[in-house]
């Protein structure tokens, strides 16, 4: 079952991502990226991250991508000639493309080592067990402290930034 | 028996460092102070005297040891290179003291004539200055006690001699000249420095104690590595000497000062070649081919150079295919063996050639001054502007008329014994070998024709009508007497020098024998039996005078016009004045091909068309290309670096999928 | 056993990203298509940690963060070469060139 699910979610997560791609209108390309978005989320709850498909769906589809079309939208660029390369420029792309898919896919062959692993379902359990948030939340707050803590001075810094940046007179 | 260390021997270094502190100081005053005459005349002519008192010294000294090896006085180590040694040695023996005392009395002499000759010179001082130079290298050449040693000495004088042929440089044709002794020279110094490395290789050292001690053991008798070592120092002798084929410098350095001539090409560079042969002779006698091969190139060159003396016009022309034709006799005599009787006669040959160069000299002054009076532009060199001269050079012409008969082989005057004893010589050793009877038969016919040319020369210059011209005539009058006196000292020497060799008493032969005698195991003396020697007496003094009778009888100066009037020369007659036109020869086989090879094939085609091409501007071209492309990179678009970004990236994992 | 078909998913959409990078002129697709590649990233992290242990979710969290952070500045400069050269069309923007 969850096989079947799986495959259908990344079946249209992958044809977004191509869509997304492919469209002259950039309006088309962000809504586009939004579904791969949400599949993508559906694909982590199958995978037993449901804290991270909340935050994803919330913060992803929910803040940067609308970010993104607020921008779309102010700078009015949703008409004009198309921006996609011309035929030699498609050539090259899906050459690198496909050759960088090849590798990638034969990188993936191999396994994590063996006593890496823990033993099957030991996530799932975690997760049943605690709670999604109590399983992320503590290797963040315990273990990842520091890191979090920097996150925030990054988010102040990106903050001003965009703040600076933007403006029309300092 | 005294010992030669701690005798005068150890000072004879002084012969060296005299001449030479009298080139710096010469030099000196031709930069600061050229018009100081008398200076350079008391430093030239004193350095050059001193030096001689020097040499005297020495033969006593050498006199009263009469050593049988060799003093070799070590000044400091020179090149101390693994396992090749050389020292700055001066090495002081019966033959060296020989050359040293000819070279150093000979100079003297033609200093002082030079004070008269080179009066009126702007160039004074450089003249005494290079002369001097040129003495303490010829020193060096006859002192040395290794060849190296004599090898700076020997390119040292070739130095000299190109800056003192090409004295009056001004006139590009007397340059050339001195350009052309140079480059001549070298092309047989080349055969002198091979011979160095062969016999460095084979024998371990280059110095003449070791070398002449080692040879008979080290190499094998009659073999290849002596038979080219020998071949290969007859090389050098060959161009400094002045033989076939390397012999077309020495007419052409007539066109140095008539004193520049006598001492350099005629009494001491020119003998070197004559020196060293002797000097190895136990490298010479050890490979009888080379010896033939150096008395066959003698006796041809006496020949040949006779021929074309015969038809010379100008003066001191003759007097150097006369120097050429000679120095073959003296190579005859090192060639069969004969070492001291080849140093006889340049010894001999010394004193009455350079007296006829200064003859010449002096004739050539005068007329200078009668034309100078008169302002005529006319060759004063030319015999066809003299004659009858007698009348107004009487010391002159008789002093020169002593070297003409010398040289013609008159007894008992020096130039027959020596002469004799060559032909003699070469004569005995045809009953071993044939081929030198021909060495033989080439002497004597030489010999003939040295006398009937020598003859033509004096009858045309001092006998017959004048042809100088009515308005030089009252000018002509004997040269000064600082000019005359050294003739006259020359002259005598030329009358006695013959004592030096006597026949049956041989007292050069002996003085010489501790340095002769091992070669003597490879190639015994033949002397000639006595009723043979006779007759070959006879006979030479018979071709001498029958030369001499032959010219005054055929030879008419009475008919003679000056060069301006006279016909043009044909058939054999001409191709002697041509001097068998060798000059034009070597001219379009060796010297317009070298000329092309540089000019067209290394220079355009190696140097411009692929060094430049390829090499210089090809790489900047590589680099401006490389350069292009780098700067096509640059296009400042974002895509573009992403686009690399990405590809390296793709390649890293590609290189990680192994 | 869902991990092998995970990070096949992984890779194509990495590769997609790249190939819109690549393909597209304008700046704010070519920022939504790097959105893109940082999702597949997030994606394999998420797949691993189903094995590897919860490390991996953090790391997924973390980098969401800093996709906001660098979201927001990009475009604010993007938004500030708009207002310098009326374009976002990266084709015309090279004054790296050199």
């Amino acid at each position: 079952m969850t096989v079947v699910a799986f495959w259908a979610f990344a079946a249209v997560a992958v044809a977004s991502a191509l869509l997304c791609i492919t469209r002259r209108s950039p309006v088309a390309s962000a809504l586009w990226l939004v579904n791969t978005l949400f599949n993508l989320a559906a694909i982590y709850v199958l995978l037993d991250a449901h804290f991270i498909a909340a935050v994803q769906v919330l913060v992803y589809a929910g803040a940067i991508m609308v970010l993104f079309l607020f921008v779309i939208m102010l700078l009015n660029l949703d008409r004009g000639p198309t921006d996609i390369r011309g035929v030699r420029g498609k050539v090259v792309a899906g050459v690198v493309g496909l050759v960088l898919a090849a590798e990638l896919i034969v990188l993936r062959l191999a396994a994590p080592p063996g006593e890496l692993q823990l033993p099957a379902g030991a996530v799932a359990q975690s997760v049943e067990a605690s709670g999604a948030v109590r399983a992320v939340g503590q290797p963040l707050f315990q273990s990842y402290l520091v890191p979090f803590e920097i996150t925030s001075v990054l988010l102040l810094a990106a903050i001003v930034g965009a703040v600076v940046l933007a403006k029309r007179r300092l | 028996m005294r010992p030669l260390a701690g005798s005068a021997a150890d000072w004879a270094g002084l012969a060296i460092l005299l001449p030479f502190a009298g080139f710096l100081v010469n030099g000196a005053l031709a930069f600061l102070r050229p018009q100081a005459k008398r200076a350079v005349s008391v430093v030239g002519v004193g350095s050059v005297a001193a030096a001689f008192a020097v040499a005297v010294a020495v033969f006593l000294a050498v006199l009263g040891a009469h050593p049988a090896e060799p003093y070799v006085r070590t000044l400091w180590t020179w090149i101390p290179a693994g396992d090749l040694r050389v020292d700055a040695a001066l090495q002081v023996d019966q033959l060296s003291v020989v050359m040293l005392l000819v070279v150093t009395g000979v100079s003297s002499l033609i200093h002082v004539f030079s004070i008269g000759y080179m009066h009126d010179d702007a160039g004074y001082a450089r003249y005494f200055a290079y002369l001097n130079l040129f003495v303490a290298f010829m020193v060096v050449l006859v002192l040395g006690a290794s060849f190296p040693a004599m090898f700076i000495g020997w390119e040292g004088v070739g130095l000299c001699s190109y800056l003192l042929i090409g004295f009056w440089f001004e006139e590009k044709e007397k340059a050339d000249a001195g350009f052309k002794a140079f480059l001549v020279n070298r092309i047989g110094d080349f055969g002198f420095l091979v011979a160095m490395f062969l016999i460095f290789s084979h024998l371990g050292s280059l110095d003449f104690r070791d070398v002449f001690a080692r040879a008979p053991q080290a190499l094998v008798p009659g073999g290849g590595t002596v038979t080219a070592i020998a071949l290969f120092l007859f090389m050098g002798c060959v161009g400094k000497s002045a033989q076939i084929p390397l012999y077309v410098w020495l007419p052409d350095a007539m066109a140095g000062p008539t004193p520049v001539s006598a001492l350099i090409h005629a009494a001491t560079m020119v003998t070197a070649g004559v020196y060293l042969v002797a000097r190895s002779n136990v490298l010479f006698a050890m490979s009888p081919t080379a010896s033939a091969v150096v008395a066959g190139v003698g006796a041809l060159t006496a020949l040949f150079a006779a021929t074309i003396g015969l038809k010379q016009w100008d003066i001191k022309k003759v007097l150097a295919y006369s120097t050429v034709s000679q120095l073959g006799y003296m190579f005859v005599g090192v060639g069969v063996g004969a070492y001291a009787a080849g140093i006889f006669h340049l010894v001999t040959h010394a004193f009455f050639k350079a007296l006829l160069f200064l003859g010449a000299g002096s004739v050539i002054h005068v007329l200078h001054r009668a034309y100078h009076h008169t302002h005529r532009e006319a060759d004063a060199q030319d015999m066809r502007n003299m004659g009858g001269l007698m009348a107004y050079l009487p010391w002159t012409s008789r002093v020169m008329w002593v070297a003409t008969l010398a040289i013609a082989g008159i007894p008992p005057l020096a130039g027959f014994f020596s002469k004799d004893e060559i032909l003699g010589a070469a004569f005995a050793r045809g009953a071993a070998s044939p081929f030198y009877y021909l060495v033989w038969a080439f002497g004597l016919v030489a010999a003939f024709l040295t006398a009937f040319y020598m003859a033509r020369l004096m009858l045309y210059t001092f006998h017959g009508p004048n042809r100088t011209g009515d308005l030089e005539r009252p000018h002509l009058a004997e040269a000064p007497w600082v000019m005359t006196w050294p003739l006259v000292a020359l002259a005598g020497l030329t009358v006695l020098g013959g004592v030096l060799n006597l026949p049956h008493v041989a007292t050069l032969h002996r003085w010489l024998e501790p340095l002769t005698e091992r070669s003597a195991a490879f190639l015994p003396a033949l002397a000639p039996s006595t009723g043979v020697e006779v007759a070959l007496m006879v006979l030479a003094a018979l071709i001498g005078v029958g030369g001499i009778w032959l010219a005054t009888r055929i030879l008419k100066p009475g008919s003679l016009v000056t060069p301006e009037r006279a016909p043009a020369e044909t058939g054999f007659a001409k191709l002697l004045l041509e001097k068998y036109r060798v000059d034009e020869l070597y001219d379009a086989v060796v010297v317009r091909p070298v000329v092309w090879l540089a000019r067209v094939v290394l220079w355009k085609g190696l140097d411009a068309g692929v060094i430049d091409t390829a090499g210089v501007n090809g790489s900047a071209a590589v680099a401006r290309g490389l350069g292009w492309i780098g700067s096509r990179l640059q296009t400042g678009q974002v895509g573009t670096y992403v686009f690399f970004f990405v590809v390296g990236v793709v390649a890293v994992l590609a290189a990680l999928l192994r | 056993m869902l991990l092998g078909p995970s990070l096949a998913v992984s890779a194509v959409l990495f590769s997609l990203g790249v190939v819109g990078v690549l393909l597209r002129r304008n700046a704010i697709v070519i920022f939504m298509c790097i959105e893109l590649m940082l999702n597949a990233v997030n994606l394999t992290f998420v797949a691993l940690s189903q094995r590897l242990g919860l490390d991996g979710q953090v790391f997924v969290f973390f980098v969401m963060t800093v996709a906001a952070a660098e979201a927001a500045v990009g475009l604010a400069i993007v938004i500030a070469v708009y207002r310098h050269r009326d374009t976002v069309n990266l084709q015309n923007i090279n004054l790296l060139r050199g």
